[in-house]
């Protein structure tokens, strides 16, 4: 039988990866019953050491995520709340109506969202367009450089991300963020969510929130929850890959940023 | 010596005063935790498990746990590959909480006679223990 060396390394590494999965395989005994979302074959086959700890195989991954809002298409009230209220259900966000609020994604008249851009006989439809608002996962986030425990920081793949666990409840990042998108829990929030979601945890008192581009559902390989709630309205993707959807309708639209002038460069894109 | 009545008056109600809490609860022995591995989910399993071995788990649960938060939290790493092979989502409440759903028995009881108060429920959603019945 003839066979060269490229054909012989196939088979090789095709029947090792057999072998191991196969070995895992049969360690995966059905004892346990849990909702894993996880692809277990995928893991069988990456053949990770025992006692590590490791990525989602079907998580998503990018260099920079990045959203477009495209305003042209928030046309009804519904189109707003559909989408904040996907993202206040899944993370337990409370409901405080006073000043006390906690804002993940929130809407704000255009002269709020562009004070400086706000110009004195516009486009009326626009005058009176609600825009939405998040944390622009800035690419130098001042948030970041102030935090004094490391609470904040910056993931790999670009999302500014909060570990509730240490912060202490400065505030240094609400005052460095010059979008207001991080809000103090002045209170226990428990009382004030409708229901709450066991699958995330809530927030307690003297810690300060914002939105992360929903990175515990990006891991799982998952869309945001306002993308997905969006009906295509908000655009997600790696701005570094240039195929990405992002990328796409940002090369055919104009596009504006929030105060670009502070050179955070932030990444939420508005499409006017 | 001067005044020795006020003083060994003195000595004896001090001591006294000092161990006051020996005498309060002589032959009160606290009662040594006992945690229930008694759910409904544990009881249905054929072969009862944690995701490592029982001394593993009692001996470093804290330190798994800490491990679990900064991997998934800060490295986004969210899947524990077990001593025997096993996968598990690094999860309190899908993982944890799924079997253990029984709070005030499991963790309580050895955290109060150990009179350590973890902030987990804080913001960590605790199991409803009457709707522990395999599914929330």
């Amino acid at each position: 039988m003839d066979i060269d060396k490229r054909k012989f390394l196939k088979l090789v590494g095709v029947s090792g990866a057999l072998w191991v999965g196969s070995r895992l395989a049969g360690g995966l005994s059905s004892v346990f019953n849990i909702r894993d979302r996880f692809d277990k074959q995928a893991l069988a086959d990456a053949g990770y050491e025992v006692g590590t700890m490791v990525p989602d195989p079907g998580e998503l991954k990018a260099k920079q995520w990045a959203m477009a809002i495209d305003v042209r298409q928030f046309k009804t009230p519904e189109d707003y709340t559909r989408c904040i209220q996907a993202c206040d259900k899944i993370h337990n966000i409370p409901d405080i109506t006073t000043q006390q609020d906690i804002k993940w994604i929130w809407e704000e008249p255009y002269s709020a969202a562009f004070p400086e851009q706000h110009n004195q006989y516009m486009e009326a439809a626009l005058k009176s367009t609600p825009i939405l608002l998040l944390c622009n996962q800035c690419e130098f986030p001042p948030c970041v450089r102030v935090c004094p425990t490391g609470a904040t920081f910056k993931r790999q793949d670009g999302i500014v991300m909060m570990d509730y666990h240490r912060c202490i409840g400065c505030r240094y990042c609400m005052a460095a963020c010059p979008y207001g998108s991080r809000s103090f829990n002045f209170k226990d929030p428990r009382p004030y969510i409708k229901k709450i979601d066991p699958a995330y945890p809530t927030r307690t008192k003297g810690v300060v929130e914002k939105c992360d581009f929903c990175a515990e559902r990006l891991d799982q390989g998952l869309m945001p929850a306002c993308v997905e709630a969006s009906k295509g309205a908000l655009i997600f993707g790696d701005l570094r890959d240039p195929d990405s959807d992002v990328r796409k309708v940002l090369s055919t639209n104009f596009s504006i940023r929030r105060k670009p002038e502070l050179g955070t460069q932030p990444n939420v894109f508005y499409i006017l | 010596m001067y005044n020795s009545g006020k003083i060994i008056t003195g000595l004896v109600l001090f001591l006294g005063v000092v161990t006051m809490p020996f005498w309060f609860n002589i032959g009160k022995a606290d009662v040594k935790p006992d945690p229930s591995l008694d759910t409904p989910v544990i009881r249905q399993m054929k072969v009862k498990h944690c995701i490592e071995s029982k001394q593993f788990m009692i001996d470093n649960h804290m330190e798994l746990l800490n491990a679990w938060r900064n991997a998934v939290v800060r490295n986004n790493k969210t899947i524990y590959v077990s001593t025997a092979g096993q996968y598990f989502t690094m999860s309190l409440e899908d993982t944890c909480f799924h079997c253990h759903s029984n709070e005030k028995q499991f963790c309580d009881q050895c955290h109060t006679y150990a009179n350590i108060q973890p902030y987990c429920w804080e913001c960590h959603v605790k199991p409803v223990e009457e709707a522990a019945n395999g599914h929330r």
